[in-house]
């Protein structure tokens, strides 16, 4: 048996969680983000040819790749959170605290992949 | 007032349905995946992208350990990097992330899809796109 989860799709739209939803829905959007860039990736390399080399001009844009990486290292920095305290329920009281870690942990990376990304793309 | 699940030890939980041990593969294989990208980050390492590969390409090795994804750096011999090691590690990547990935698509789309016929089309498409995703990402390790 599944879990009950009956809701419609304008009420799942509207749904506000407390504390941690902004981290909920954004590991939901780079979970996304990667799922249709890793698919897309993976049909441009096995057809090839012009339609496959179109496809990769867009991934080697410094824009995408400012996009795709805000979703791998945000989903792999949240994700670390919610395994740590998933796998150890009882460090579930520090839920905000670990967020709080986490966006210090976040920022700065993400930060530092940008510029170089970006001195990288306008840089020459 | 009852304890909410997630603060249960996982013992207490019992895994004794589909989307319980689903919930438990999806922590595991993230635990997976940061091994897996760590062992090509030092792998990488090792085999000298120090001195011949910038950040950037370290990283798109790292994330899919494929002898296609270090073609444009400046490494001389690239035999290593396409040994079957690499093949396995860059398989066992793609198979473990299928997986957590394609999983993790249907619990989004279980959150807005209320339906019984339309939660079971999403199951079987999503394992029509799995073994797809699988099939193609096989093929390519294998014969780069």
């Amino acid at each position: 048996m599944g879990l009950k989860r009956d809701v419609s799709l304008s009420a799942g739209l509207r749904y506000k969680g407390p504390a941690g939803y902004l981290t909920f829905i954004l590991h939901r959007i780079g979970g996304l983000g990667m799922g249709v860039f890793i698919a897309v990736h993976i049909l441009a390399a096995f057809i090839g040819g012009r339609t496959g080399g179109f496809l990769n001009g867009i991934y080697e844009n410094w824009a995408f790749q400012i996009f795709i990486f805000f979703c791998v290292l945000f989903h792999a920095i949240n994700g670390l959170r919610i395994t740590i305290l998933d796998l150890w329920p009882k460090l579930q009281d520090y839920q905000t605290e670990a967020i709080w870690v986490e966006w210090a942990v976040f920022i700065p990376l993400y930060a530092v992949s940008v510029y170089v990304i970006l001195s990288t793309a306008l840089g020459g | 007032m009852t304890t909410k699940s997630r603060r249960l030890s996982i013992k207490d939980r019992g895994l004794t349905n589909f989307e319980a041990v689903m919930w438990i593969f999806t922590r595991l294989s993230a635990l997976a995946i940061y091994g897996l990208i760590l062992a090509g980050l030092i792998g990488a390492l090792v085999m000298g992208a120090r001195n011949n590969m910038n950040f950037a390409d370290v990283m798109r090795w790292a994330f899919m350990p494929n002898v296609t994804h270090v073609q444009s750096t400046d490494l001389q011999d690239l035999d290593p990097w396409a040994s079957p090691f690499w093949k396995l590690t860059a398989s066992a990547l793609l198979l473990v992330a299928a997986a957590h990935g394609i999983h993790g698509l249907v619990v989004i789309a279980d959150d807005y899809i209320a339906s019984k016929s339309g939660r079971n089309f999403i199951r079987l498409l999503s394992i029509v796109f799995l073994l797809a995703m699988s099939g193609m990402g096989l093929w390519l390790i294998w014969t780069s």
